[in-house]
Order: structure tokens, then C-alpha cells, then sequence
């Protein structure tokens, strides 16, 4: 079709043609959207209906738990840790010069509770967790391994993506926690062992600062980020187009979308909490 | 023949893709415990008819029977229901490589129906040795096994809750010739001992004779021709002619180049 479009545009230069040509292309890229929409709001309400309606399946929300959670802490630990340290590194470049290196403290921990902890390992989440559900369940599709749960009389929503949701939106909280402290002990070495800040100090500024809601409004995002990434991740695997390069597709669209919905979610939930 | 209820029965049904018509009217009848096979080209609906019917796709309109009742349309748990009277083998087997192969085999009592695994085990354990798998093929994983053993297990896995109507997508496609008689054979055997209704779908001839009571051709969403296996070879219809003696030339190939 686009290529029709080109092809007329090149033989007749008529300057109505161009505009009905361009509107038209408008029109269909809004058709489209409205359709990837409509598509993807179904296919959510079908999720969501499926985490909350019997019959589970604990043994797969449990191997989820541990696919999604245990082996994400490595990494997740990692971003905290050095985001934690080069965060107190950083910020004691810029506040040293006003003196005011008794705000390190108080910085460090509010970015790392607040927004680092949980944008960077639902994105990180996103890159292991996302692609992997994107790449398993689009294979399946291609393999019609979907169509055969289906003859067998099992919804595929039920056996492959509830499980997945459920362990996403549950674990990334408690990956986020996790992170949380490793962050915060991040800056604490760095200010300590290199800066040579006093570690009672340091530790009674951290605590002065943090509220609950510093801690809780993370976790909720964690929560958000990690329904996002698990449902993006499943609902490109299970749309996958048919070979390896449709399997390919539907893997870095997964991580795509749900990074830029995280970054997006993550100003929303940013103004609700604290504005 | 018409105070038999066919077991299945489409009428009329169309499906399109966009502006791609797949499916422009398919009338089909199988009568219980026969087995039908549709031939045709590849690209004339012959998948596209096979999932309606497995309410895997939607037709657009038309009516799909089975037993006499409608399935177009029908709730989730009735489409449960008649789901349990069917059995499927895939083109590709269409394992789950995640299971072993007696749990793929098992998959539908453990998780469709509920029973439990001992006895499920017991069952797919008969099932492969029905297909001619032993014991030692049941622990190994999928990604194991050659081609044809993995359609054996796959024809294990649609046997095994003893479907009343069993569907076969292109059982011998990728196979070597031995082995798609094997296959052949297996299918012949199996669906004599449960007595079940079957429809195929292949473009492979040898099977189509050996597995086929009736045979029906598509051709560009209908079906042109449906007949006993034994008038196949005097259907008197050109397009059947041409494509059960594989020529180049014909009225199938004459369209094609009509529309190009």
C-alpha cells in the first residue's frame, strides 16, 4: 500500500493528489493506532480477568517467582550497587563547592527509594525478563504450541500469561527493596571509605530524611513497572509474526515499548505521589 | 444418508483477511466414524477451514456443526465442552519443549481434565506404546527426537483422551517416505481402536488414499469436489485431475496465470 502511494506521488506531481495522498496516509496510521489500541486494551482486560478467576497454577507462578525474581538479582543488585556509588561520587563533586557535603546523604537515598532503584531495574527487568517472555512465547505461537494448549482444553491465558503477570507485578517490589538497600549501601561505601565522611553521621542524615512514602511510592511503581513489563512482554510473544524474524520482532518491541511506558509511568506516578 | 447427523458439518463458511478472501463458502459433511480428508494446493484454506472449525479462528459467517450443534459463537465453556471431543495433530507436533514427552502426551488429562498424574502417566504410557514408543522415549524431552518420532508423540498426545473427532495438519509433511507410511499406518490403526471421526488436511496423495474414506479438494475457499477415495481417479473434474497427477499444465495453473 505504501508503496502504491509512492509510486502515484512520483507520476503525478498534482498538488491536490499530494495532500488527499498525505491526509490519506494520516488517516491510516490513525486507523491503525486505534486498532493496536483496541487490540492491546482486550487483551489486557483478558489478563487481568484471568489473574483474578480459578484455576490457578502455583507450580508455574512459582517457577515465574524464581525466573522473574531470584535470577534478576544479580542483576538488579548490580545497577543499585554502582548507581548508589556513583551517585554519592557525583554529588559530592557538586555540593563540595557549597559546602554542603551534609546533603549527600539525604541525595542518595531519596534518588536510589524514589526513582533510580525502581526505573533502573524495571528496566533492566525489562531487558532480561521482558525479552525472554516475548522471545518463549513467541516461539510458541510460531511453533503452535498456543493453538495445541488450546485443543487440549487449557486457555493460554490462564496457563502462560496470568502466571507471568502475577509473578512480574509481585516481584519486582520486592527486587526494587532489595535494591533499595543495596543502593543506599552503595553511597554509604563511597562516602565513608573514599570521601572519609563519619559513618554514624552519615547513617543518622539517611534516616533523618527517609519517609515512608519515599520507600512505598517505589515499591508501587516497582508494582507498575513490573505488571508492564511482564504484560508487554507476553502480549508481543503471543501477537509474534510467523518465522525467526517475527519471534526477533516481537522480542526487542517487547523490551521497546514496556522501557518507554516505564519511563512514561514513571512521571506519572512521579506527579501523583508527589505533587 | 440423511437421517445420519453428520458428526460435523459446515455451511457456507467464509473468512476473510482483510481484504484476502480465504474462505468463500466451505460446505462440508463427515459422517460418524468416516474420515475425510481435504486435498488442494497450498495457500487455498485448507489451515484456515481446520482452525474454524478448532474455533482457533473466527469464520465471518456460516455455521459449523458438530453433532448437530452449532459452534460458531458459542460461550467459553461450552467451547470447553466441545473441545474435549477433539483430538489434534499438527503439522509440526507442536510439543511443549519445556515437558517431557510423556507429560506432553499426559498434558491434557493433567491439565484439561484433572486427573491425576499416576494415572495419567499409565495412560500416556499405553498411548506411545500404541504409537510404538517405549518406555525410555517417555522421559526425554522433545528437542530429543528425530521428526518422525516427534509426530508419533504428537499423534499420542491427540489420541490421548480419546477424542471423538481427531484432526490431522499434514501428518506426513517433512517425513521421509517410510516413515510417512509408519505415520500412515499409525493413524489408520488408532482411529479404527477408538472409532473416532476424522478430518485431514494434506497435500501428500499417498496418505490421502491410505487414510481417507472420503476425499474432498479445495480450491480458492471451496470445495470443488467431494467423493469416496475410490472415484478420485475418475472424478471427472479437471482441477482434481490436475492436482492428484501433479501436472504443471492445467485449469489450477491457467487461473493462477490468468490473474498474475
Amino acid at each position: 500500500m505504501v508503496s502504491d502511494v509512492k509510486q502515484d506521488q512520483a507520476s503525478k506531481p498534482m498538488p491536490m493528489e499530494g495532500l488527499l495522498n498525505f491526509c490519506a496516509r494520516i488517516g491510516r496510521t490513525i486507523l491503525l493506532f486505534l486498532q493496536a489500541t483496541g487490540r492491546l486494551s482486550l487483551f489486557i482486560s483478558e489478563s487481568i480477568s484471568h489473574v483474578f478467576r480459578p484455576p490457578f497454577f502455583p507450580k508455574l507462578i512459582l517457577r515465574q517467582f524464581m525466573d522473574i525474581g531470584y535470577y534478576s538479582l544479580p542483576v538488579v543488585g548490580m545497577t543499585a550497587l554502582f548507581t548508589g556509588m556513583v551517585l554519592a561520587l557525583q554529588s559530592y563533586t557538586g555540593f563540595s563547592r557549597f559546602n554542603a557535603e551534609s546533603a549527600i546523604a539525604g541525595v542518595v537515598v531519596l534518588s536510589v527509594t524514589r526513582e533510580l532503584s525502581p526505573v533502573l531495574a524495571g528496566l533492566m527487568v525489562a531487558g532480561r525478563v521482558g525479552a525472554a517472555i516475548a522471545a518463549e512465547i513467541g516461539t510458541m505461537r510460531v511453533t503452535e504450541q498456543i493453538d495445541a494448549l488450546v485443543t487440549l482444553s487449557v486457555n493460554p491465558f490462564k496457563y502462560l500469561i496470568a502466571p507471568r503477570v502475577i509473578a512480574g507485578t509481585l516481584m519486582l517490589p520486592i527486587l526494587v527493596l532489595i535494591g533499595d538497600i543495596i543502593g543506599v549501601y552503595g553511597g554509604y561505601i563511597v562516602s565513608i571509605h573514599k570521601l572519609g565522611f563519619n559513618p554514624s553521621s552519615y547513617l543518622t542524615q539517611t534516616w533523618d530524611i527517609l519517609e515512608n512514602m519515599d520507600i512505598i511510592s517505589g515499591l508501587v511503581k516497582a508494582a507498575a513497572f513490573g505488571f508492564i513489563v511482564s504484560l508487554m512482554g507476553c502480549y508481543h510473544g503471543f501477537n509474534s509474526q510467523r518465522g525467526a524474524q517475527g519471534v526477533g520482532a516481537a522480542t526487542t518491541n517487547a523490551v521497546v515499548s514496556s522501557s518507554i511506558l516505564i519511563l512514561i509511568f514513571n512521571y506519572i506516578l512521579t506527579q501523583v505521589f508527589f505533587s | 444418508m440423511t437421517d445420519i447427523t453428520p458428526k460435523l458439518e459446515l455451511k457456507d463458511v467464509k473468512k476473510s483477511f482483510g481484504t484476502k478472501k480465504v474462505l468463500q463458502g466451505v460446505n462440508l459433511k463427515i459422517n460418524p466414524g468416516k474420515s475425510l480428508v481435504i486435498i488442494g494446493g497450498s495457500g487455498t484454506g485448507k489451515s484456515v477451514a481446520l482452525k474454524c472449525i478448532l474455533g482457533l479462528l473466527h469464520p465471518d459467517s456460516g455455521s459449523i456443526l458438530i453433532d448437530g450443534q452449532e459452534s460458531v459463537g458459542i460461550s467459553p465453556p461450552e467451547r470447553d465442552q466441545v473441545m474435549r471431543k477433539f483430538g489434534m495433530l499438527f503439522q509440526g507436533a507442536a510439543l511443549f519443549d519445556s515437558m517431557r514427552v510423556w507429560e506432553n502426551v499426559a498434558f491434557g488429562l493433567i491439565q484439561g481434565r484433572g486427573i491425576d498424574r499416576r494415572t495419567a502417566y499409565d495412560t500416556a504410557l499405553d498411548k506411545l506404546h500404541s504409537v510404538g514408543l517405549d518406555e525410555s522415549v517417555a522421559q526425554l524431552y522433545p528437542a530429543e527426537l528425530s521428526g518422525g518420532m516427534q509426530k508419533r508423540v504428537g499423534l499420542a498426545r491427540a489420541i490421548a483422551a480419546d477424542p471423538e473427532i481427531i484432526f490431522f495438519d499434514e501428518p506426513t509433511t517433512g517425513l521421509d517416505p517410510i516413515m510417512a507410511d509408519v505415520i500412515n499406518n499409525l493413524i489408520v490403526k488408532s482411529v479404527k481402536q477408538l472409532g473416532a471421526t476424522t478430518l485431514s488436511i494434506t497435500h501428500d496423495l499417498a496418505s490421502a488414499r491410505k487414510i481417507a474414506d472420503e476425499v474432498a479438494m479445495i480450491y480458492q475457499g471451496q470445495i470443488i469436489w467431494q467423493g469416496p477415495v475410490s472415484s478420485l481417479d475418475h472424478s471427472g473434474n479437471e482441477y482434481v485431475d490436475q492436482f492428484i497427477h501433479g501436472r504443471a499444465e492445467g485449469p489450477i495453473t491457467d487461473e493462477i496465470k490468468a490473474r498474475a
